[in-house]
């Protein structure tokens, strides 16, 4: 009689991730929500000064066709002491355009724990969960938590008129840096 | 004629902190582990340290020693890891504490209305009277229950909130 095919488990599914640092601080990020990594650098050369009451963290934005990005402060956001970033996430599907300071690696998680309930503030917006990579703890951040609806509403008020911030114009880029993922 | 009066002892958990004892029900303890590594993020709620790792689980640290002492301890020697209820919901949380724990059977004196939010109750043990904590006043969290935004792969579940994806 033949013995019975042993079924095999199904694999876990993972999620491939972006490890990157603001500062000295690890976070993580889904590599699908990053569009482009570019180098703060060369988004900013083409990018204008923006002051919003209360958002310290946007400071530059710029023109791409129809839309506006907003150049984000990772640092300020998290409330980090650290300078701007060199490197800049365009996240996906936001305006945001988030500057970090290093790229640690690309990794994949299977687990993704929901914020444990005791966090009970901002943290509850600015994380999709928290992950555990090689015995360490590390926060997944949510792409569309880095600017609220309103203080989108507050930046776009305090853009100038099209006419005075052209589009972003292309500048000489760091082929390094420069990388599209998807 | 023998009168017969019937005491309902509970089980509790003594933990110290500082100089002080304080009791936790032991139905809502879940062990007491040695310090280990505190990693932390940047977040934004007051007497969360940062998270620990414990059986596969990221646990917070909750420090409670500055409502209940006054000061921040700092000379640990465990972690009590215990639930915290979140409506319907409930968590582990580690709470540092200086010395070891005692397990006890104590009967409970119901907290006062004058008595503060954290206190649920007292108990008379070894000559002193212990305030017997209620961890839900007393760590963070949220006022009410609230749904996880659109867009979150992970939901929580009852003491595992955990997404496999």
């Amino acid at each position: 009689m033949p013995m019975p095919v042993p079924t095999k488990a199904s694999p876990l599914r993972s999620e491939q991730i972006i490890l990157f640092r603001i500062g000295e601080q690890l976070f993580a990020l889904s590599s699908s929500s990053v569009q482009e990594v570019r180098s703060a650098d060369s988004l900013s050369g083409g990018a204008y000064e923006i002051s919003a009451p209360g958002i310290d963290k946007v400071r530059l934005f710029v023109r791409r066709g129809p839309n506006t990005l907003f150049l984000v402060s990772g640092a300020t956001h998290f409330g980090l002491s650290a300078p701007d970033g060199i490197l800049a996430f365009v996240l996906r599907n936001t305006r945001t355009a988030l500057l970090v300071d290093s790229i640690e690696k690309m990794t994949a998680m299977t687990r993704l724990q929901a914020l444990p309930l005791s966090f009970c503030d901002d943290e509850r917006q600015w994380y999709r969960g928290l992950t555990a990579l090689d015995q360490t703890v590390v926060p997944v951040v949510r792409p569309e938590g880095f600017l609220s609806d309103d203080e989108l509403m507050l930046l776009d008020a305090a853009l100038p008129p099209p006419e005075l911030s052209s589009e972003e114009t292309e500048v000489e880029e760091d082929p390094d840096f420069d990388a599209d993922l998807n | 004629m023998t009168v017969s009066t019937d005491l309902e002892l509970k089980s509790f958990v003594l933990l110290r902190l500082g100089e002080r004892r304080f009791a936790v029900a032991a139905d809502g303890t879940a062990e007491l582990v040695a310090p280990s590594r505190v990693f932390r993020f940047p977040h934004k709620t007051a007497k969360i340290e940062g998270v620990i790792l414990r059986r596969g689980r990221i646990v917070p640290v909750c420090d409670i020693a500055e409502k209940l002492i006054g000061k921040y301890i700092t000379s640990r020697r465990f972690y009590l890891i215990a639930l915290r209820h979140y409506g319907l919901r409930t968590e582990w949380v580690a709470l540092p504490v200086t010395g070891e724990c005692e397990l006890i059977s104590a009967e409970l004196t119901p907290a006062s209305a004058s008595d503060e939010p954290h206190v649920a109750g007292w108990l008379s043990h070894g000559g002193d009277v212990i305030e017997v904590l209620n961890l839900d006043a007393l760590t963070p969290g949220p006022n009410e229950f609230f749904p996880h935004p659109a867009g979150s792969r992970a939901t929580a579940h009852s003491s595992a909130a955990e997404a496999r994806l």
